[in-house]
């Protein structure tokens, strides 16, 4: 996943002349459906190397009000992608006085993936829900190709917990068996990769609106919960 | 204040030395893709009496991760063409809507989208020669099966780099390896494609995916197949290779002497 | 106020004293010569017609086309000088293939018809060029189903989204109007040319604000106003041009299309029919009921 372009010097040899491909984000995240909507999830870990730069990291990033992603990869790339797309999606809005649907929002995030796919390092998972077309999820990994889910993992951490999802996944979850599928999922890529850690994160996307989770590892990620 | 916005941000030259510029700098020529990220394998694909079979798995690879399982290969142009990926998926994705837009095009005149699979496997390839030469290639190898000006049966490959190949029966990628052999002993040259049925070439092509599927460790066991004739396009997208030989593993016992 | 000689009209984008545009009011006298062209917003489809008189004997029949297809769902159709609404409809095609290769999907009506407006509008401003001198009508059917991104792979659960909310309101008909001063407006039925002010009183007379009428009701309603619009000029002959769009479920499958020869041929017998129906009326009335425009 490290991606040299050519550059010359000692990196990070006296702590200044930091390479900003190095600063990596979103280890292990992912995004699924469930009865009323999505849930997305990721834990809080950015690395420079071995050292943790960041240990309470948001990966979660709204892009609209229901239509959120889960960013990986350079963390520079994906949060000016993000905001690209995010700028997009609020003059969409504006401008066909109507609200983007989360297609709408995957297409942008590819034509950008795609048509600058050699210079970004960003795998992006797209979760938003609206009434027409209820809960959806997208994958755009590094070509920048878009594939359409019923849930997706990404992330280094994410090649951990293949097995583990594929076996446990189910259609039509419940909220709270949503939200343990994710927790569990998540749990164990924390517990093998070690560039994944810290808190779990999550956002459920549903009629409702959005509502943050959070669960901590000194207490077995069991809580708090719901946080605002 | 500092008035050099150039200088904001970046260590103090009188701390830490002059800033050296190399760090920020890319050596060398603007690079574009050398390497696919998430690939489809084989397309093959059998000319018959009447018209022409499609067939590829439905795996997008990622490295060897088997990744993405329900990833259609085939896709559908105008009323009487297919076009079948091997390669790039985001490549696929970039020509099928070009395609796309070709199509909406044709049909603003009143005789609607006249361009034949022989046309649009011209057009491809000129598409893959001019991106290479731009040393920004779309990393694929297809075959554009359907009908000829004459409306006979067409079947042919353009790869990456512009190539173009045309046989009554083709394949790419392992396929080039395993299929063709295949298909060449049960329609040898000398077979004019009037005396294969439809029948015959599906049969091929299933035997074709099976022996892929068991040697080709890029590939799974559901896959996508077009029957293109005179009368339309008939896509299967969720079929299951059907037959598999294993139990024989059971007389397989040891590597040499042992037979326990 | 006449204009003549005051000076005002002698350049676009200059304003006259009170306030008038000259130059598009000209072109709108351009647009009011042009063959009668309507447009009908039916509950599961919209349907063009326009009346083509015929220049010339040498003219091929059913050739020279003056509906035209924007991307696979919307359809043109304008009054006054056609090389105009020529490049209208190469600018709306633009705008259609603009907004799938960013958004990978086809573009709404509301939205094609507002950049129209926009483009439209433009050639109102400045000296260097001339207003559009033409009216034009721009009819198309935004899905009502889910639509995939262009070029998608992957299909998600096989049970359905969750969260879904059946029956929530999305796509159906689209009617809008756009003039040369870049003024458009959405219509249940839009009319202009010639024979405008004779179309729209037939069409208010259809009420088709209630949502009741069907799209093959609407081709045949459709055939039967361009006829009636005729009447004014019986002196010269014309042929009906017909497209519709329908929704999903419907016989073109959302897509705009010309109207089947057979079913053109029918609505144009019933319409021949309701104008001799009508006459023998009138001559049933008497001379001095006739009604007055």
């Amino acid at each position: 996943m490290v991606s040299s372009h050519g550059v010359s010097g000692m990196l990070g040899e006296d702590g200044i002349h930091v390479d900003m491909n190095h600063l990596k984000s979103g280890e292990v995240n992912m995004a699924i459906n469930f009865k009323d909507g999505v849930i997305l999830g990721a834990d809080s870990r950015t690395t420079t190397g071995a050292y943790i730069a960041n240990r309470v990291t948001d990966k979660l990033t709204q892009v609209h009000d229901t239509i959120w992603c889960c960013r990986s990869g350079s963390a520079a790339d994906t949060q000016a992608v993000a905001d690209i797309v995010s700028y997009h999606l609020n003059m969409y809005g504006v401008v066909n006085d109507e609200a983007p649907s989360t297609q709408v929002a995957a297409s942008l995030f590819q034509e950008l993936c795609y048509e600058n796919k050699d210079a970004l390092s960003a795998g992006i998972i797209i979760a938003g829900y609206d009434p027409r077309h209820g809960g959806q999820v997208y994958s755009i990994p590094l070509g920048g190709s878009l594939h359409k889910q019923s849930f997706a993992i990404g992330g280094s951490g994410s090649t951990y917990i293949y097995g583990y999802t594929d076996a446990h996944w189910k259609e039509q979850m419940t909220e709270q068996e949503g939200i343990d599928f994710v927790r569990s999922a998540l749990s164990e890529a924390i517990k093998w990769d070690g560039s994944s850690g810290g808190v779990i994160r999550m956002v459920v996307l549903t009629n409702k609106g959005a509502v943050r989770h959070l669960y901590l590892p000194d207490n077995g990620y069991t809580g708090p919960g719901v946080t605002n | 204040m500092d008035h050099f916005p150039g200088t904001w941000g970046r260590p103090r030259n009188d701390v830490y030395g002059a800033y050296d510029p190399s760090y920020l700098q890319t050596t060398g020529p603007k690079t574009h893709t050398s390497s696919p990220a998430v690939t489809g394998t084989s397309v093959i694909g059998v000319k018959f009496n009447g018209g022409v079979v499609l067939a590829t798995d439905n795996l997008a690879s990622y490295g060897s991760l088997a990744r993405f399982t329900d990833v259609k290969r085939l896709r559908v142009f105008g009323e009487k063409a297919v076009v079948g990926f091997g390669g790039d998926v985001s490549d696929m994705q970039y020509i099928d809507r070009l395609l796309e837009s070709i199509d909406i095009r044709e049909n603003y005149s009143s005789h609607g989208n006249m361009l034949n699979a022989k046309n649009l496997h011209t057009y491809l390839a000129k598409v893959f020669y001019k991106r290479r030469s731009e040393f920004n290639p779309l990393w694929n190898h297809v075959l554009v099966a359907g009908f000829d000006g004459e409306g006979k049966p067409f079947l042919s490959s353009a790869d990456l780099l512009g190539t173009t190949f045309s046989a009554p029966h083709l394949a790419t990628g392992f396929g080039a390896h395993l299929a063709v052999p295949i298909l060449r002993r049960l329609f040898p040259e000398e077979t004019p494609i009037e005396e294969i049925s439809r029948e015959q070439a599906v049969s091929a092509l299933k035997d074709c995916l099976k022996v892929l599927f068991y040697r080709d460790a890029r590939s799974i066991d559901k896959y996508s197949i077009a029957v293109i004739t005179q009368e339309g396009i008939e896509l299967k997208e969720d079929e299951q290779i059907e037959g598999q030989s294993w139990a024989f593993a059971e007389r397989i016992k040891g590597y040499g002497a042992q037979t326990n | 106020m006449t204009s003549i000689g005051t000076g005002y009209d002698l350049s676009n984008s200059v304003f006259s004293p009170d306030g008038r545009n000259f130059q598009v009011e000209y072109a709108v006298k351009a647009v009011e010569n042009g063959g009668t062209a309507v447009g009908i917003r039916c509950k599961d489809g919209v349907v063009l017609a326009v009346e083509k008189i015929i220049t010339s004997k040498l003219l091929k029949p059913g050739a020279n086309k003056r509906i035209a297809s924007v991307d696979r769902h919307v359809g043109i159709v304008s009054a006054g000088l056609v090389p105009d609404g020529r490049h209208f409809v190469s600018r709306a095609r633009d705008e259609a293939s603009a907004w799938r290769s960013t958004y990978k999907a086809p573009i709404p009506t509301s939205a094609l018809a507002n950049r129209l407006g926009g483009y439209v509008q433009a050639y109102t401003l400045y000296s260097s060029v001339r207003p559009f001198g033409v009216t034009s009508i721009v009819g198309g059917w935004d899905s009502e189903a889910e639509l995939a991104v262009d070029g998608q792979v992957g299909t998600g659960p096989k049970s359905g989204s969750g969260g879904k909310v059946e029956g929530t309101p999305a796509g159906g008909p689209g009617l809008y109007m756009i003039e040369p001063s870049g003024l458009y407006w959405g219509y249940y039925g839009a009319a202009t040319g010639k024979g405008r002010q004779a179309a729209k009183a037939e069409l208010e007379k259809l009420d088709l604000t209630s949502g009741n009428l069907s799209l093959l009701d609407g081709v045949k309603e459709a055939a039967r106003i361009i006829y009636v619009a005729h009447e004014d000029s019986k002196d010269k002959e014309f042929e009906l041009e017909m497209s519709w769009i329908s929704s999903h479920e419907g016989p073109t499958k959302g897509r705009h299309e010309e109207v089947p020869k057979e079913l053109r041929e029918e609505a144009e017998k019933f319409a021949r029919r309701a104008l001799e129906g009508e006459d023998e009326e009138e001559e049933e009335k008497g001379q001095g009921e006739q009604m007055e425009e």
